[in-house]
Order: structure tokens, then C-alpha cells, then sequence
């Protein structure tokens, strides 16, 4: 479980640390959204500078966002693959029926390439530096306007964070699970693949009955403690937006003017 | 079939910033035939111990000798196979692992997984059913529908039905009513008698005076103590400085000790009290 590294927060107090996470988020998203611009090598070095140079302020140790490329290393390839097998234009170096490799294929699964890493180190930047309670408080902030048009923001927000707040719960369950069963002689992950279709039915029915317990018994909690709906609720983490928000938001612009710029 | 640790250390997480020391340098010998108990507050490494015992983990330095078997930070993930045929594990709120359709079989999961045939996984179902005192109509009925001490033995008859050599039970009898703490406890103790190598994880000081022959005291993920609960239970200050309590007996004594009496050790069971006062009151032998 601990190869989980998407929405693992790791503490600290650097400066991404302190951010507001509404600015994070934004500023994720912002980035995933105008890195579409780089459409040449110049452009794609600014990103990958500008990436490189964002991901040592987190204090972060860099292993944790080459950690976080492994669950989708088989996705990254695939696409790299296509890109190489079935772009075609420039110079053909091997041509084989319909596959060929040519200059130009080589080019864009180079771009996409990075385009991906930088994508997925950013989004690991996210995740790593703000608690999910923070982005579901995010969240729920900037979806405020929408309760205007009568849309359930404050339970949605509500979901969202108890969804996040049992991510690790669940994880934890889902070890004891393994273990409990592990020891009265299941082998997960060995065997073919009938057997380990068969492995899937004592790991889930324990933990559904779980998760279907702990729903029940959090619900009864929070009635207990008077938990009615959302509305006219003051919050225990305030959001504020503070200096360093705006300078990440000049660097952003920055950014985006530099690709500008420099895209052909 | 002993269960022996030799420097073994076990590190959560290694090498991240959330590193956690899980165990420290424990070095000790868990006896075949013992009814070993280990005591320790919460977060001392209990657990971590327990897990051990069966290669559900495997040490960050130092050695496992399971029977024959070596554990090594550098064992493989297969063929663990009998090692965990061999050391049965109930774990905290076993309950929560129960799955079939019926208690037959999920009793007989775990035998059916090691090898044995339907019809002999089936018969010891009913036998083990019957062993952790459970009436014979709950066999075909679903686990979901009994109540929850019922569940706790439905798990515990199936831990049992794998026929350990050695039964490792974390605080089995954590949440049941008194009744049906002692009853799960004599039958323990009935195990015990029978030849069954047993490990017990508790809270409860009174079962470790009146069950075990051997005591585990941990504390920040090491072996601070091993002994005879005798010798445990005689140091009650020490006990408390570790965040760890005394049987109920032996803290009647103490109070009876501070208003005069006199004990050249300290009782650990009713029995063995009511010998004590019996002959400083001048009675006679207390039967």
C-alpha cells in the first residue's frame, strides 16, 4: 500500500506547504490546462525548467515525485508508444506495414512524454504538500458560488471530505483484511488468474461490511452531535489568501507568457 | 516448536520521513508448549511482534527461527505458505475477516486453503464449531446474522480449524461481555492443556495471572522484561512506571500490605491469597 503516493501528504512547512490550497488547486489545474501551449523544444524546456525549479521549494524529497510516476508508468509508455508507431510525416527510419518510426513521431512522443512527467509531477506536488482536508475545504470555497443556483455545495463538500478522510482508513482496513486472510493461507497476488480472482471475494465482503459499518456508525455519530446541514456553519480553518498566493500567481502568468512566446 | 528472535529490528516505513520504529533489537525465544503472554501499553510493538510470528513481516535486521524456518529480511514472499498453516493467528476483532456465505465455510476456508480435502475441511468445521462452544444449527446459516461474541468464535473456530501448532490470539477477548470473556478463556486454557502452543496479546493482567507461563513485557518496541508472572507481577511499581497494571489479586494485596499484613511475595490469584491470609490469620489450611 505505501507505493500509494498519489494523495499521500507528506508534513512540512516550506513555502508550497503554506500556500493557500485554493491557490494550489487552482494553480494545478491552470498548469495542467496551459502546458497544451508548449508546442515546441524551446517551450517544453521553459516547463520543464520552470517544473524543476518549483518542485525543490516544496522541500520534498524528489524521490517521493519519481515514486509517484509509477502507477502510471504503463499509461506514459502506452501513449509514448503510439505516438512513436503511428505518428507519421519527416524522415521514416523503419517502416514495418502500417507501423513506421519516423522524425516526426519520435518528436511528439518526446513532447507528450514530458508533457505527461511535468503534468503528474505537478498534480504529486499537489497531493504532497496540501492535507486532503485542505482541498476538500478547497473546494468547497471555490464551488460557493454555485449554491445560487440551489446546487448542494456545503454536502457535497461534506462527501467529499469524509470520502478523503477514509482513504486511509480504508487502506488500513484493507491490510488487516489481507493479513487476517493471509494467515489462514490466501495468497494474494500469486497463482493465475482465475486464483487470484478468487483472492478478491475474502478481501471485499469483510470490507464492505466494514465500510457499510463505519458509515452507519459515523451517521449515528454526527446526529448525535447535531450535525444538521452546512448552512450558516462557521469554519475552524479559515481560507486566506496571503502574499505568497499572488507570487505564485505572477509566476504563473510568467509562465504562460514565456510559452506564448515562445511557441511557434 | 520454538519461536526464536535474534536481533530482529523492524523499521514502518523505511527510509520516508514518517519512518517509525516498530521493533528494537528484540531478542527472545517463544517456548513450544508455553502459554506465553505479552504485555506491553498500546503503541509498544505488540502488534508488531505478533506479525512476526508468522512472516506477515519480515524483520529489517535480524532473524525469525519459526520451527525450522529462517526469516530474513531478505526471505521471499513465497512459499510462506506452511509457516502460516503452522502458526494460527486471531486477530484483534477477528470478527471483521468472516466472509462465506455460511460458518461451515468460512470455518472451512482456511483448511481448504492449506490442502485438505472438502470432505475433511468440512468435518473439522463442525468439530471446531462445536469446540468454541457454538450450537451445531449455526453451521448453515450465514455469519452476518449471528451476534457479534458469536462471530468472534466463528473466526476463532476457523483460525483453529487450520490446526496450528502454535495459536496466536491478539486481545481475543476485547468487547465481549464477562461471560463470554471466560468462557473464550477456559477455552484457551483447555487448548493449552491439550498441547497447544499458545501466544496471547492482552490488557487484562487477571488473564495473564491465572493463563500464563511466561510474560512479555514491551515497551518502546523492546523486550523489557521475560519471566515467570511470579516474578512479573512481584515488582508493582515498575508496572506502573511502564503504564501497565496488576492483577486484581495482587493489588488487593498491596492495599493489604500498606495495613499491615505481610507477604514474602505477592499472590496473583484468588486461590492463592486466600492460602496467604488463611495462614497469617492463624486458621487453618484453606481448602
Amino acid at each position: 500500500m505505501n507505493k500509494m503516493i498519489l494523495g499521500r501528504y507528506i508534513p512540512g512547512d516550506s513555502f508550497i506547504h503554506r500556500l493557500d490550497p485554493r491557490t494550489k488547486l487552482l494553480a494545478t489545474f491552470y498548469y495542467i490546462a496551459v502546458i497544451f501551449l508548449a508546442n515546441n523544444w524551446q517551450s517544453y524546456l521553459l516547463a520543464t525548467v520552470v517544473t524543476l525549479a518549483i518542485i525543490p521549494v516544496s522541500k520534498v524529497s524528489l524521490r517521493f515525485f519519481l515514486n509517484g510516476l509509477l502507477p502510471v508508468l504503463f499509461l506514459i509508455v502506452f501513449t509514448v508508444l503510439i505516438q512513436v508507431f503511428f505518428t507519421t510525416g519527416g524522415h521514416v527510419y523503419w517502416h514495418w506495414g502500417w507501423l513506421s518510426v519516423t522524425s516526426l513521431g519520435l518528436t511528439n512522443a518526446g513532447f507528450i512524454f514530458v508533457r505527461l512527467v511535468l503534468i503528474i509531477f505537478m498534480s504529486t506536488l499537489l497531493t504532497l504538500t496540501t492535507p486532503s482536508l485542505s482541498l476538500a475545504d478547497a473546494v468547497e470555497s471555490l464551488l460557493k458560488p454555485l449554491a445560487k443556483i440551489h446546487f448542494p455545495v456545503t454536502e457535497v463538500a461534506l462527501m467529499l471530505s469524509i470520502a478523503l478522510r477514509f482513504v486511509p482508513t480504508l487502506l488500513d482496513q484493507t491490510t488487516k483484511t489481507m493479513n487476517a486472510q493471509r494467515a489462514r493461507g490466501v495468497d494474494f497476488g500469486s497463482g493465475g488468474l482465475f486464483k487470484q480472482v478468487k483472492t478478491i471475494v475474502p478481501l471485499f465482503i469483510p470490507l464492505f461490511v466494514t465500510a457499510f459499518t463505519m458509515a452507519d456508525e459515523l451517521a449515528t455519530a454526527m446526529e448525535a452531535r447535531g450535525y444538521r446541514d452546512g448552512y450558516g456553519r462557521t469554519r475552524f480553518r479559515v481560507l486566506r489568501y496571503g502574499r505568497g498566493d499572488l507570487l505564485a500567481a505572477v509566476v504563473l502568468i510568467l509562465l504562460t507568457l514565456g510559452l506564448i512566446f515562445l511557441r511557434n | 516448536m520454538d519461536i526464536t528472535f535474534d536481533h530482529v529490528s523492524y523499521t514502518y516505513q523505511a527510509n520516508t520521513p514518517m519512518a517509525g520504529v516498530g521493533l528494537d533489537d528484540v531478542s527472545v525465544t517463544i517456548h513450544g508448549g508455553a502459554y506465553t503472554a505479552i504485555i506491553g501499553h498500546t503503541g509498544s510493538g505488540k502488534s508488531t511482534l505478533l506479525q512476526h510470528l508468522n512472516a506477515l513481516l519480515k524483520p529489517t535486521s535480524g532473524t525469525v527461527r519459526i520451527g525450522e524456518r529462517m526469516i530474513t529480511p531478505s526471505t521471499s514472499n513465497k512459499n510462506l505458505h506452511p509457516l502460516r498453516k503452522k502458526v494460527g493467528m486471531v486477530f484483534q476483532f477477528a470478527e471483521s475477516q468472516l466472509f462465506a456465505a455460511t460458518v461451515r465455510e468460512d470455518v472451512a476456508f482456511g483448511p481448504r486453503n492449506f490442502g485438505v480435502s472438502a470432505e475433511d475441511a468440512d468435518a473439522l468445521a463442525v468439530q471446531m464449531v462445536a469446540r468454541v462452544g457454538l450450537p451445531e444449527d449455526v453451521l448453515d446459516r450465514s455469519p452476518f446474522d449471528l451476534s457479534g461474541g458469536q462471530m468472534r468464535r466463528v473466526a476463532i473456530a476457523g483460525v483453529l480449524a487450520m490446526q496450528p501448532e502454535v495459536l496466536v490470539l491478539d486481545e481475543p477477548t476485547a468487547g465481549l461481555d464477562p461471560a463470554g470473556r471466560r468462557e473464550m478463556m477456559a477455552l484457551f486454557a483447555k487448548l493449552h492443556a491439550d498441547g497447544q502452543t499458545i501466544v496471547l496479546v492482552t490488557h487484562q493482567m487477571d488473564d495473564v495471572a491465572d493463563f500464563a507461563d511466561d510474560v512479555l513485557v514491551m515497551d518502546q518496541g523492546k523486550v523489557v522484561r521475560q519471566g515467570h508472572p511470579k516474578e512479573i507481577f512481584q515488582d508493582a511499581q515498575w508496572l506502573l512506571d511502564h503504564q501497565l497494571g496488576l492483577p486484581r489479586t495482587t493489588q488487593f494485596a498491596l492495599r493489604l500490605q500498606q495495613k499491615g499484613f505481610k507477604f514474602d511475595h505477592l499472590p496473583l490469584t484468588t486461590p492463592e491469597l486466600a492460602q496467604m491470609l488463611a495462614e497469617q490469620l492463624g486458621g487453618a489450611r484453606h481448602e
